[in-house]
């Protein structure tokens, strides 16, 4: 019995290296996935995501890794929306959704051009988790360490800005600064992780871990542990169900991930939203 | 109030001298005319959109005035983070935040902690007795989203306090709030005044301009302004009134 739970990763260096990137990409989208989920950006972070495929699709065509193309394409989407966002009337949520249905729309005409992308596309959107490197892994302990350092010294700036960049401002953090940083980060944890698990699934990994944290955690610190483990369980049971049942790794992993959420929303999060039982004197309204 | 504190601390906390406000190079009101000393208190009356906020957000240093002259504890606006505590209207995301309420309290502590240093005993201090004097605590480990729109406001008002600061500027803090609520908010206020701090509040109720030092009513413009008793007349609160056709 234990064999089927252990003997996959045990017989198979792919599987150990799968795991290992599983778990640092699951670190990794905790740190930023909370604050997407409490600032609800959800729809930066999925822009985010594919914003980086024409890049990606860019740098396959000139030769250079596919890092620095989807760091071209996270620059281009973020500064597009920012300066739309600034330059007109539109809100953010307009100029994101623009952004991210042509940067998508300009990623698949570029692989769709050229037949030697033909299995490239899938690559990237759905990453190649059982192929990863010991060069990619020790890629990703680097981000972990620089994107873990960055929350950990911001956290304060960042927790206001989820309440009222006004907040954060008046607080004496400069708003739209620290807004930046939280987006670089962001990015900075996509890029990361989009070769291993893809730029689809990168989203999931980003979000569903730190939804189900949000259910069942109040502070900061915990969110953020909790969701690198419930990333790290969904990367264990993915692996182990997609290894014995001929599926598609990074999609099973984020399967896997929702499921959970589902499961923790089903126990604990139904009655979220109702009112307080024991409202406080003459507090309630 | 306490003279001695006056004779004391010649200190201007608050000074706008012919100011004009507003947003993009556009001024919504102007001619604003208000000083404060410690423990006074100013009043910004008016109906919605009538330009209380937009002097609040200019004082938060949020906003740059359009003309005239502005300072905050002697200095531009948004200077002295530690010394000046905003309170905005309606913070939005409080609905949906899972964060304990106590943790938004603390992190009116932020300004004087900066980005690491750690919380010590006086931190601790000044939150619980924030949260106490707003009637915070028995729900300080509740998450915000299970609070009521009463309950939250509190929360955002004892984070308010939780900053020590020595100038508040608070836009509306009585809404959402039941006469409980508005009492506290009164007691907060004058607890503040006798601690020394200025407070600047907007409000469209009445009674809350009575105990003010000094009365700014606004309807786009300035119907007038100064002490209470000659500002709040019958003929200009009518004007007041009658620019704005609601309220």
């Amino acid at each position: 019995m234990n064999d089927a739970f252990w003997a996959p990763f045990a017989d198979n260096e792919f599987m150990r290296h799968a795991l290992a990137a599983g778990v640092l990409v699951s670190i990794l989208c905790a740190f930023v996935g909370v604050f997407v989920v409490l600032r609800g950006m959800a729809f930066v972070g999925d822009a985010l995501a594919h914003g980086v495929l024409p890049g990606v699709a860019g740098a396959m065509l000139l030769g250079i890794p596919g890092f620095f193309g989807a760091a071209v394409g996270a620059g281009v989407l973020m500064g597009g929306v920012g300066l739309v966002t600034r330059r007109s009337r539109l809100s953010s949520d307009t100029a994101i959704g623009l952004f991210f249905v042509g940067m998508l729309s300009l990623g698949v005409i570029m692989t769709s051009r050229s037949s030697t992308f033909s299995g490239d596309i899938t690559r990237i959107l759905f990453g190649e988790i059982l192929g990863t490197t010991t060069t990619q892994l020790w890629w990703q302990v680097v981000a972990v360490i620089a994107v873990g350092a960055t929350v950990t010294l911001c956290h304060r700036p960042f927790l206001l800005l989820t309440i009222d960049p006004d907040l954060a401002q008046t607080s004496g953090f400069n708003a739209s600064r620290f807004n930046v940083v939280m987006l670089a980060t962001i990015a900075a944890a996509v890029l990361a992780s989009f070769q291993t698990v893809g730029t689809l699934l990168v989203f999931g990994m980003l979000i569903a871990p730190a939804a189900t944290a949000a259910l069942v955690s109040r502070r900061l610190s915990t969110m953020i542990l909790v969701a690198a483990i419930v990333g790290s369980v969904s990367t264990y049971l993915g692996l182990l169900i997609s290894f014995h049942a001929d599926l598609a790794a990074g999609a099973t992993v984020v399967l896997v991930s929702v499921a959970i959420f589902l499961i923790v929303f089903a126990i604990a999060g139904g009655d979220h939203h109702a009112p307080p039982t024991h409202p406080a004197h003459g507090a309630h309204h | 109030m306490s003279a001695e504190v006056h004779n004391i601390t010649s200190e201007s906390f608050i000074e706008m001298n012919d100011l004009a406000v507003g947003y993009h190079r556009h001024a919504v009101v102007d001619h604003v005319n208000a000083h404060a000393g410690p423990d006074s208190l100013i009043v910004l009356m008016g109906t919605n959109g009538s330009g209380k906020s937009t002097i609040l957000r200019t004082l938060a240093g949020l906003l740059e005035p359009i003309s005239g002259d502005v300072s905050v504890l002697g200095d531009m606006p948004g200077t002295h983070h530690a010394r000046c505590a905003y309170l905005p209207q309606h913070p939005a995301s409080l609905t949906t935040l899972p964060l304990r309420a106590r943790d938004v309290v603390a992190m009116g502590r932020f300004p004087r902690l900066g980005m690491i240093r750690r919380m010590g005993a006086d931190d601790r201090a000044a939150i619980h007795d924030a949260m106490v004097r707003m009637s915070v605590h028995p729900f300080q480990d509740k998450p915000l989203h299970a609070l009521s729109g009463g309950q939250q406001q509190r929360v955002h008002l004892a984070q308010v306090l939780a900053r020590e600061a020595d100038v508040l500027l608070l836009d509306e803090p009585t809404a959402g709030l039941d006469a409980q609520g508005r009492n506290a908010v009164a007691r907060v206020i004058a607890e503040e005044r006798a601690r020394g701090r200025a407070v600047v509040l907007a409000t469209h109720d009445l009674s809350d301009a009575e105990p003010a030092d000094h009365v700014v009513l606004l309807a786009h413009q300035v119907i007038a302004q100064g002490a209470p008793r000659d500002v709040l007349t019958d003929d200009n609160l009518r004007a007041c009134y009658g620019f704005t056709d609601r309220h």
